[in-house]
């Protein structure tokens, strides 16, 4: 996935707290995904004006992680949100 | 027995009245009349009860939905009380301004009936003339709207051949998904088994057609697919599990397991205008009586797979087997299995035409010669 390319949530898919099982899921045409804390972490980031290097830049210093491995999960988490398209890529 | 955990989806019949009258509706034979039908009001206390209870999806459907009148009320009701709002159409009954105003209520998809790709075959299977053209109108009005669209192709024996088609249409107008679904015979369906039933060979070339499409389509249009049922050799988790994952409120409130629930003798169900929807969720008689595995008889009972698929469909062991706690016909490990194989390839040999379902309060129409 391209360092660049910033991520959208498109239309009809959104984040929701989910107050009866005390968790965060993403909600989707005929899907309900359950976040865990990164997963949720990474898509309180996409705001659709930050890149993926962006977000893996704040996340990294937020958590003190390595950014190599910040950047990691949150590509491949995000290429399977894309590939169900349930986030868009641009450019 | 263990506490059954809250639903995540709930379909909502908001009326069983439809300008259409497909052959393989998934409506119950005996249809409720309007006066019957929960008031704005009843919904809206239901929609607010189903988000207390866990639900995060809604289903508004039908019948046509778009035939009520408050349906856009329905809709800001619904998001109101948290739910992600999903509309099942055939399109009829749709104009500009009722989208902009579903649009305005929060809206957040629609599902879109396709009953053939081309206006004769849609035309026919709908009962409805110029329903095609009209479903074609409101896809773009839909289109030009943003409304994050599904297209749910209902394909079987007469129109398996427009498969592609479908797959070429459901880009044109911008759809993210399709549904390609293989009739399942159930409620007005189970009529048309002669009409509809797909032969083996045509079920075969879905399934390969499907697998095909989805690399080739992969990130621009995902493909959701419901086989040939009749032609596997396992059947559907049904409904996620009875009583595991969803739920179906009748256009009068009564609360169901799933959509042909009614069809299995000694049940009873409740409805909404009498218990809150979380009490008969998790104590309702209906729902415990095929929650989970206890239920069962062997194969299933020690079958490996009884956690993957709950043994089928309760209503399909019903209508074939006779009997709602038998394996699911379908499965190969049923005795039921050879027998249901041969009935499968009759009914794609035979041929006969439509029975088309009836509208509500009107008896069914004998199938036109
Ligand atoms: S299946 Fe056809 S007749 Fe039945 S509700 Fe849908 S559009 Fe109407
Ligand atoms: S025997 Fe029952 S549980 Fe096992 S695969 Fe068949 S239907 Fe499923």
């Amino acid at each position: 996935m391209d360092p660049a390319a910033i991520p959208t949530l498109p239309r009809g898919v959104r984040l929701h707290r989910d107050r009866v099982r005390d968790q965060w899921v993403l909600l989707a045409p005929e899907r309900a995904v359950t976040l865990d804390a990164v997963a949720h972490a990474i898509l309180s980031e996409v705001d659709g004006t930050h890149s993926l290097a962006e977000i893996t830049e704040t996340l990294a210093a937020r958590y003190a992680a390595p950014p190599e491995q910040i950047a990691a999960d949150a590509a491949a988490f995000l290429q399977a949100l894309h590939a169900r398209r349930f986030l868009d890529l641009s450019p | 027995m263990t506490k059954a955990k809250p639903p995540i989806a709930m379909l909502a019949e908001l009326t069983h009245r439809c300008p259409l009258s497909c052959p393989y509706c998934s409506n119950p034979l005996e249809l409720t009349r309007q006066e019957a039908e929960l008031s704005t009001e009843d919904w809206a206390r239901v929609f607010r009860e189903a988000a207390d209870l866990g639900v995060l999806q809604l289903h508004l459907s039908g019948g046509e939905p778009a035939t009520r009148r408050d349906l856009e009320d329905l809709v800001c009701a619904a998001r109101d009380a948290g739910l992600y709002t999903n509309l099942i159409t055939s399109g009829i009954g749709l104009t500009e301004r009722r989208l902009r105003a579903l649009d305005d209520a929060g809206l957040d998809h629609i599902q879109l009936s396709l009953q053939g790709t081309t206006p004769e075959m849609a035309d026919e299977i709908g009962g409805y003339r110029g329903g095609f053209a009209r479903k074609l109108q409101v896809a773009e009005w839909i289109g030009k709207i943003g409304f994050p669209l599904t297209l749910n192709a209902v394909l079987h024996r007469r129109n398996l051949h427009q498969l592609p088609r479908a797959l070429e249409m459901a880009l044109e107008m911008g759809a993210r998904r399709i549904e390609v679904a293989t009739v399942q015979f159930h409620g007005w369906a189970l009529k048309n088994r002669d009409a509809l039933m797909p032969t083996k060979a045509q079920a075969a070339e879905a399934t390969r057609l499907v697998a095909e499409a989805r690399v080739r389509l992969k990130g621009r249009l995902v493909i959701d697919y419901v086989p040939a049922d009749y032609h596997s050799d396992y059947p559907k988790r049904c409904m996620g599990g009875w009583g595991s994952t969803g739920l179906n409120v009748a256009p009068d409130g009564t609360v169901l397991p799933c959509h042909a629930a009614q069809t299995i003798p000694h049940l009873r169900f409740e409805s909404v205008r009498d218990r809150p929807l979380t009490a008969i969720w998790y104590e309702g008689a209906a729902f415990e009586a095929y929650r989970g595995t206890g239920w069962m008889k062997e194969p299933c009972a020690s079958c490996e797979r009884r956690e993957i698929d709950f043994g089928g469909c309760r209503c399909q062991a019903m209508a074939l087997a006779g009997d709602p706690a038998a394996t699911d016909p379908v499965c190969v490990k049923s005795a039921q299995h050879l027998d249901l194989q041969a009935r499968a390839a009759a009914h794609a040999e035979a041929d006969s035409p439509l029975t088309y379902r009836s509208a509500p309060g009107k008896p069914a129409t004998e199938p036109a010669e």
